[in-house]
């Protein structure tokens, strides 16, 4: 299926704080894309911005973006799926090339998270749930996916070592990682003596809120082949929603939207989770990778576990995940995050990683979950 | 009334629902059910997209539940700095209903259990605020 690639991909440095504007932030993720393509800033048709309104000073932010680097007077908006964004951005560029009205589009993802304080970001996120019903309990997204991990432990008896084994893995590939927020090796004691955030995930189970952007350049398959060496193909795509109650939720020990996406990718790029070779899961938590093993195919279900406790998520193992650190160590600049995974495997495919390089590998997966678990994209590359 | 007293910080007030806190100053916490077409709601909706019909019943939560997961929040957001920490928890009762509140204070975090049986009933808070949680069955 090549009719539409993957040209450009970039992303700026993610930080706790970037002390820069938003929309310089996003010149650096552009920057990046755009470096040796045979197209200028005037070759984009139009322009997707992806971010999570909730945190930004700026109002409709496209405008702003669209006008710092010069993509006025094409058309440029808005789309939001909390942490999910960009990669929703991704699905939307697909159609509008798909539909003929566009050839090249760029899809930006931004969040400076450095302009709220840590609890009001928390105030933020609980809003990201049901604010009549479940927000006034003082719900936030680490306690979501605490319980998702409380109620996996009781059901297949996955351990809180476990766990703390994904961010082992996770931080041995940040380290190195020259992008990432967290540079630093963690061991399993570190982990297991952080301090408990919300049962059982403790501070080094969770990802950190920082400062970043994305972008990704898209375009039709007959411009791809004439502007870049290697274009990458977007064979699969999925996109599923859940309740945005946890009190709708029928599993808490799988993401149905993941679940679901998963489905409709591999079924649109004709293969099985077993045809991957390197993938970027949304590990907000270390229980999120756990699970995303799992709704993806590539454990069954209750053995995800097994696979970090085996190494099979390691560069050399089974199904390399999150080689590049993950959110865990790269940060989670919300709207950026999804434009950051589909990155990595954009560079995995074309054999330009630098962090650790999947060897031959020619399918990549992009698993990118908004909230949690109210929105799930699974999007599917190939050499 | 509407939601403005409920839980330890309330977003938002208006809501066709608000006949829910109506019933739960009156020590009740409810459910609706449609009567067109048996399809049972909570959180409560007065209006079923199953059928689009607008008339729906109230009908108590009185029996027992069964916890399915919960997590001790240590790190609470801004308006809940004080209150932490404390229990979130998803219960499971009858009519396949799935409720998220807190487990009451007088629980020990020791003798939690996944499974454990419980009841869902309406609970004062400070400054005339008001909403539910999970006590021992």
């Amino acid at each position: 299926m090549e009719d539409i690639a993957i040209v450009g991909a970039g992303q700026s440095v993610f930080s706790r704080s970037c002390g820069e504007s938003i929309r310089e932030l996003c010149f650096d993720a552009f920057k990046e894309a755009m470096e040796g393509l045979d197209i200028t800033t005037g070759d984009i048709d139009a322009s997707v911005i992806c971010s999570a309104p909730e945190y930004d000073k700026q109002r409709s932010p496209s405008g702003l973006i669209s006008e710092y680097l010069e993509l006025t007077p094409k058309p440029a908006f808005y789309v939001e799926t909390v942490c999910s964004s960009s990669s929703t951005g991704l699905r939307v560029a697909w159609s509008l090339i798909k539909a003929g009205l566009h050839k090249v589009v760029a899809v930006i993802g931004f969040q400076k998270m450095s302009e709220l304080s840590s609890r009001d970001a928390a105030e933020r996120m609980g809003r990201g749930g049901d604010i009549i019903w479940e927000s006034p309990f003082g719900i936030t997204m680490p306690a979501g996916y605490a319980m998702y991990a409380r109620a996996h432990m009781a059901k297949y008896g996955t351990t809180e070592e476990q766990l703390a084994k994904v961010r082992v893995k996770n931080s041995h590939y940040g380290a190195t990682n020259p992008k990432a927020t967290y540079r630093k090796e963690l061991s399993l004691e570190d982990i297991l003596n952080s301090e408990v955030i919300t049962s059982p995930l403790k501070k080094f189970d969770c990802c950190a809120n920082a400062d970043g952007s994305s972008c990704i350049i898209v375009a039709r398959g007959d411009v791809a082949k004439g502007v870049t060496k290697i274009p990458i193909w977007v064979v699969g795509l999925g996109a599923a929603t859940d309740t945005m109650t946890m009190a709708g939720r029928e599993s808490l020990t799988g993401l149905r939207c993941a679940q679901e996406a998963a489905k409709q990718a591999y079924k649109m790029a004709g293969i099985k989770p077993q045809d991957i070779d390197v993938a970027e899961v949304h590990d907000c938590f270390t229980i999120s990778e756990i699970l995303a093993y799992e709704d993806l195919g590539f454990a069954k279900p209750g053995e995800g576990a097994g696979l970090i406790e085996d190494k099979e998520t390691y560069v050399d193992g089974k199904i390399p995940v999150n080689v590049d650190g993950g959110l865990l160590s790269k940060g989670h600049p919300i709207g950026a995050t999804g434009g950051s995974q589909i990155r990595t495997i954009v560079r995995q495919l074309r054999g330009e990683a630098t962090e650790a390089q999947v060897k031959a590998a020619k399918i990549g997966l992009v698993h990118n979950i908004g909230g949690v678990g109210q929105y799930g994209n699974v999007t599917i590359l190939r050499r | 009334m509407g939601f403005e007293n409920f839980g330890t910080v309330s977003f938002t007030t208006e809501a066709k629902v608000a006949d829910f806190i109506t019933q739960l100053e009156a020590g009740r916490v409810m459910a609706t059910r449609c009567r067109k077409c048996g399809g049972s709601y909570f959180p409560p909706k007065v209006d079923c997209p199953r059928c689009l019909s607008s008339d729906v019943e109230w009908f108590e939560i009185k029996g027992k539940g069964k916890l399915n997961s919960y997590t001790v929040v240590n790190y609470g957001p801004t308006g809940f700095e004080n209150d932490a920490p404390y229990i979130l928890a998803l219960a499971e009762f009858d009519e396949g209903i799935q409720i998220l509140a807190r487990l009451s204070r007088d629980i020990e975090e020791k003798d939690i259990q996944v499974g454990m049986s419980l009841l869902v009933r309406p609970v004062k808070l400070a400054d005339n605020r008001i909403a539910y949680e999970f006590r021992r069955a």
